[in-house]
């Protein structure tokens, strides 16, 4: 069936490539929040996020398994988390500067061992279809919808949960408020944050995963576009909420959509423009949410960025 | 002397990983030093990579010395470059001696603008610097594609979208009697002038106790915000002439190739000396070395590009590692990232 959407198609295409683009921001913004929750800063994501999609893809490729590369990706980056979560617990270390060098030494590792899988093709992650419904096929690739996104999905209602009424959230919140009365409480704030920087480094991997193993789904150098950096950046705007890493996740992905989505109708005037939405957006939410005189609402105390 | 033991501690973790794989890091380490500094050619291939490396350093130790992690000195030396070449068209008739200066001018203008914008949003705004910077670093590198691949792109370059050449006259050349362009001359003698700024006159004097205690540069009625501005400004004028020097030296147009990774070396480069300015030379002059036997390293060990970043890594993993050594700090007080 032959149907003329006209320009509706922008909408749409833009609703569907939000879902596509955001999966990476939601794992990493997630992943993010509870270590920041845990008072540490990890900007070293986006080098995790790299190496994991280049774990993920090559396990994929070398076992057939799309799921064996997530958990290969998840594992890599619980690997690199703990790695900074240990280098920040030696005393005067700046957890900001760490997270420099782990992105360098992230994607530098990632691209070594990288190098003999960008020619050969690893399966895709599944997705499932929502648009039945419908006869129109914009629709149909509208809604496909993959797997992980959904499992990010219940992750962000989870792990909303976990620090609202659970034991665990409770403790990972004393230890980002403040460290003296952790300490007080016979807590360990080194060992707690050094676990939610190693779960938050598992998170980004995932989201690495996805990027190699679904959308765009192949693996090379320029596979990330800083979608680990702005996620940090996204969980600001989310002021630390994982309900609202959702959010904020389709919102970036949304403008991520912007470019490709404006060039498929043909559109290429100012298309590189249109690639720097989502940092332009990033940058803008940044500037509207901070304040030079007053902590931010919902900030982790210990928190050095917002101090 | 702690860097130099850190540094030895990178290169160690590099070689066992090098081991790991059944590499010998004897010839790798062999093949940089030939590559690097073994002959004359190869300290002249390593000083011409050095000159970017330097002024990207530059951007930023000199926001560090407040206390600030500025990171995306890549943008302002992306702008710089592009705002050479543009300049560079629009006066290529007049004489170099005007020329030369303008499109100078111009790429450090762009660059301090640039960079110094990030440090007024982090002392108006309180927006933090490390993501902002990095986040304009990308913008930077959009903005360029949008005009090498639109408004400025000369329709003659097919392959890689670039701004019309430079016309010959318009070419920095080399420093006499090498064959080194004068980019190197000027980093060396940028250096000099941040380390005279900041450790012999009272403007950095003032920078220095802002770094170590914003409450203290208060309460003296320090200018803090001035600092911020200048320092971050400054930077950003030295990464802009990086990219001046990459077009007019090196390229001859602004193309995709000035967004090389200039700025993130510079970072390393930066903590390595830290933060001192005369430390840079030296440890610029090293990575260039290393960077300049990637080639010589890929072929003959048969490693791929990436194996000098994975070196970085290391190397800069090691040298944070070794701050906790320190019994007191300059830059990394937790004081300095509390909001001004």
């Amino acid at each position: 069936m032959e149907t003329d959407l006209g320009y509706w198609i922008i909408p749409l295409a833009i609703i569907g490539g939000a879902i596509r683009v955001s999966t990476p921001f939601l794992f990493v913004s997630l992943g993010e929040a509870l270590t920041e929750r845990s008072g540490r800063i990890n900007l070293g994501l986006e080098g995790t996020l790299v190496f994991g999609a280049m774990s993920g893809y090559a396990l994929a490729h070398l076992t057939g398994s799309p799921w064996l590369g997530v958990l290969a990706a998840a594992l890599s980056g619980t690997l690199f988390g703990l790695v900074h979560g240990v280098i920040c617990s030696l005393p005067k270390v700046n957890d900001i500067a760490v997270g420099i060098a782990m992105m360098i030494l992230g994607m530098g590792l990632a691209f070594y061992f990288g190098k003999p899988f960008v020619q050969p093709v690893a399966p895709d992650l599944p997705a499932i279809s929502f648009g039945w419904w419908s006869e129109i096929p914009q629709v149909r690739a509208a809604l496909e919808v993959n797997v992980l996104f959904l499992i990010g999905a219940a992750l962000a209602v989870l792990l909303w949960w976990m620090l609202r009424a659970t034991r665990v959230g409770l403790t990972l919140r004393v230890v980002g408020d403040s460290t003296d009365a952790a300490r007080a409480m016979g807590l360990q704030p080194a060992v707690i944050r050094t676990c939610a920087t190693a779960v938050g480094g598992a998170f980004a991997g995932v989201g690495g995963a996805y990027l190699s193993l679904y959308y765009p789904g192949s693996w090379n150098e320029g596979i990330s576009s800083g979608q680990g950096l702005m996620a940090v950046a996204l969980v600001i705007f989310a002021r630390w909420n994982p309900l609202a890493c959702l959010g904020a996740a389709l919102l970036f992905g949304g403008a991520g959509a912007l470019g490709p989505v404006l060039q498929s109708v043909g559109v290429s005037e100012g298309y590189y423009l249109f690639f720097a939405a989502p940092y332009v957006l990033t940058l803008g939410v940044l500037i509207a949410t901070s304040s030079p005189t007053q902590a931010m609402t919902g900030a982790p105390g210990e928190l050095s960025i917002t101090k | 002397m702690l860097p130099i033991g850190a540094l030895l501690a990178g290169c160690a973790v590099f070689s066992l990983f090098l081991l790991l794989q059944g590499k010998s890091p004897a010839e790798f380490f062999a093949l940089v030093y030939r590559a690097g500094f073994g002959t004359a050619f190869s300290w002249e291939n390593t000083l011409s990579r050095a000159a970017p490396l330097l002024l990207a350093a530059l951007c930023v130790a000199l926001p560090a010395r407040l206390g600030l992690v500025v990171i995306g000195g890549e943008g302002a030396i992306v702008l710089g470059g592009v705002g050479a070449g543009f300049a560079g068209v629009l006066l290529s008739g007049e004489p170099a001696g005007v020329a030369l200066p303008v499109m100078l001018l111009a790429a450090m203008l762009l660059g301090a603008l640039w960079i110094g914008a990030i440090g007024a949003l982090r002392h108006y705004r309180g927006v933090n610097e490390t993501i902002a910077s990095l986040l304009m670093a990308y913008i930077a590198i959009a903005l360029m594609n949008h005009l090498v691949e639109g408004p400025l792109r000369d329709p003659a370059s097919l392959n890689k979208p670039s701004t019309a050449p430079l016309n010959e006259a318009l070419r920095v050349g080399t420093i006499p009697g090498w064959n080194v362009h004068w980019g190197l001359a000027f980093g060396v003698v940028a250096c000099v002038l941040a380390w005279v700024l900041i450790d012999k006159t009272t403007w950095g004097f003032a920078a220095r106790i802002a770094g170590g205690n914003v409450r203290a540069a208060q309460v003296q009625a320090l200018p803090v915000g001035k600092l911020i501005l200048s320092f971050t400004a400054l930077g950003g004028a030295f990464a802009g002439m990086a990219g001046f020097f990459e077009v007019a030296a090196v390229h001859g147009s602004a193309n995709a190739s000035l967004a090389g990774g200039y700025g993130y070396t510079g970072i390393l480069i930066a903590f390595l000396a830290r933060h001192n300015p005369l430390a840079i030379v030296p440890v610029a002059i090293l990575l260039a070395g290393f960077e300049a036997s990637s080639g010589l390293v890929q072929r003959r060990m048969d490693l791929p590009d990436a194996t000098v970043l994975v070196l970085q890594g290391f190397v800069f993993m090691a040298i944070l590692m070794s701050e906790t050594l320190y019994g007191r700090f300059k830059v990394f007080a937790p004081e300095r990232w509390r909001t001004v």
